[in-house]
């Protein structure tokens, strides 16, 4: 049951993502990204990570994706499905694609279906999703959780001072 | 081996009849919210009309509570426009994503003790992950109508609706840590343990944020920008008619219950009464949940009301600098307050 699911999430998110690259019209491809990012969801879901699924919905499709639709919204729709959407040079393109395919490939031979630590499927599922990811994210990865923000903080800092600077002038 | 063969090995049966469970519930839920999705139309109607001393609608029935079958009838019959250069798919999609995202937020509300569909861990994340997949209904409307004004009443509705996400998570946080669970049935569990039996009263900054916000979110007076009829006809759908429009209109109360039942069961003890009641009236113990719960419901959209007849509009700039320069940094205030004392009481 689990596996066909998986095969099915897995599925649409490959054929969705095609269907982002090659739609002519900018809206019709954010929709698509939208349906694709609720299928990355449900791959959340399919790992117990309610949490993760949630959130994902949430900052994705309800924040990040709402963005875009709105600079695709504001574009000239008439000019831009008239404009070229491949370039070429495929040979070399392609090439690169099969080394990262092949680097994922390599990566993916040391991984282990097992677990160490104390965070067993069935710890986690005890604390429910959400402790279990608060109680690490606040222990022992404290340092990169501030790092990160720090970061978006600095990208919030220096756009604002972009746009002001462009206000003054 | 036979169909009914199958279906009668124990592990299938007990399947099946789950799934007809929960498929009857929904049943039972959705038809519950569409009829007080009619109601609610006439209640508005009654108590505005009253506010403005008039009598609100009068003709169709006993002091016209035939109304809302009249406007359901007239709704269906109605002829379905669809402007030349919509774009057609987007155009039928966009209000079936408005009220599948509202009727789905239904699916974890606790309406009483032991009755919700989907009793998940995280049913607040899911309520606001739904809500902002139900912004696409609003911003798609306005899009691909290709008509002026619903393109602007689209582009303020999602503007609107985003920056007050923001403000309305935020404040739901206080509740969250308070109760120490996302699981809006452990929520209520654990304002009723709570001395005053509601978290309006310590978390008061949290609520006030959240009345506003949500508000906002439902594009209700006096935050009604994105359907200014003096500006904008009627905003995203000016350009549906007949049944598509009625699938807005039905999102946009339902959305509005949504709200309320959050407010609900997040600040106002949920199908609970708070102790000290019961305890001066044992009478009032014997009240099933599930009429707390309504009686609180009624007066969260009698609110609604309340505010429209009372509140003039805001204007857009006043609108955006509430939600970004007051609502958020009250939120984190009452984040912070709300941390310190947790940390001092244990």
């Amino acid at each position: 049951m689990v596996e066909w699911f998986f095969g099915y999430l897995a599925g649409a998110t490959i054929l969705l993502s095609i269907l982002v690259v090659l739609g002519r019209n900018p809206v019709h491809s954010v929709l698509w990204m939208l349906l694709m990012f609720l299928h990355v969801a449900g791959l959340y879901l399919l790992l117990n990570a309610e949490f993760l699924a949630a959130t994902q919905v949430i900052v994705y499709a309800g924040a990040i994706l709402v963005l875009f639709l709105f600079v695709v919204m504001l574009l000239n729709l008439k000019e831009e499905m008239r404009v070229r959407q491949f370039t070429g040079g495929w040979l070399f393109r392609g090439l690169i694609a099969l080394g990262i395919i092949y680097v994922l490939r390599k990566g993916l031979e040391g991984f282990r279906v097992e677990f160490k630590g104390p965070w067993s499927i069935e710890a986690v599922e005890r604390a429910t999703h959400t402790k279990a990811l608060g109680q690490v994210l606040f222990t022992d990865y404290i340092l990169p959780f501030e790092v990160a923000s720090l970061v978006l903080l600095v990208a919030i800092i220096g756009a604002v001072f972009l746009a002001k600077k462009r206000l003054r002038s | 081996m036979s169909l009914f063969e199958f279906l009668m090995q124990p592990g299938i049966f007990d399947m099946v009849l789950n799934i007809g469970a929960i498929v009857l519930k929904i049943a039972v839920v959705i038809a519950v919210a569409m009829f007080h999705v009619a109601y609610a139309t006439y209640f508005e109607r009654k108590v505005i009309g009253h506010m403005q001393v008039r009598m609100g609608p009068m003709e169709v029935g006993p002091h016209g509570l035939l109304q809302p079958v009249a406007d359901m009838l007239k709704l269906f019959f109605k002829e379905d426009i669809i402007p030349a250069n919509a774009d057609k798919p987007v155009f039928y999609l966009a209000p079936v994503i408005s009220l599948t995202a509202a009727l789905s937020s239904l699916a974890v509300i606790p309406f009483f003790d032991g009755f919700v569909i989907a009793d998940i861990n995280v049913g607040l994340l899911f309520i606001l992950a739904v809500s902002s997949v139900g912004t696409y209904g609003i911003i798609l409307a306005g899009w691909s109508s290709d008509s002026k004004y619903s393109f602007l009443g689209g582009l303020r509705s999602s503007a609107q609706v985003i920056s007050y996400e923001v403000a309305m998570g935020l404040s739901l946080v206080g509740v969250i840590m308070m109760a120490g669970s996302l699981n809006l049935t452990e929520i209520v569990r654990a304002q009723e343990a709570y001395p005053t039996g509601m978290y309006a009263v310590p978390q008061i900054l949290g609520f006030f944020v959240f009345v506003v916000a949500a508000f906002a979110e439902t594009n209700r007076a006096p935050f009604d920008l994105p359907e200014a009829e003096n500006e904008l006809v009627a905003g995203y759908f000016v350009e549906y008619s007949g049944m598509r429009f009625a699938l807005f209109y039905a999102a946009e109360y339902i959305g509005m219950m949504i709200m309320g039942s959050l407010a609900v069961t997040c600040f106002l003890g949920g199908w609970t009464v708070p102790h000290f009641v019961t305890q001066a009236l044992p009478l009032l113990d014997r009240v099933p949940g599930i009429v707390w719960f309504l009686v609180k419901l009624y007066f969260t959209i009698f609110f609604y009301y309340w505010i429209r007849a009372t509140l003039p509009r805001f204007r857009y700039d006043q609108l955006m600098g509430l939600g970004w320069k007051l609502l958020i940094p009250l939120a984190l205030l009452n984040i912070l307050i709300t941390g310190i004392i947790k940390v001092t009481v244990h």
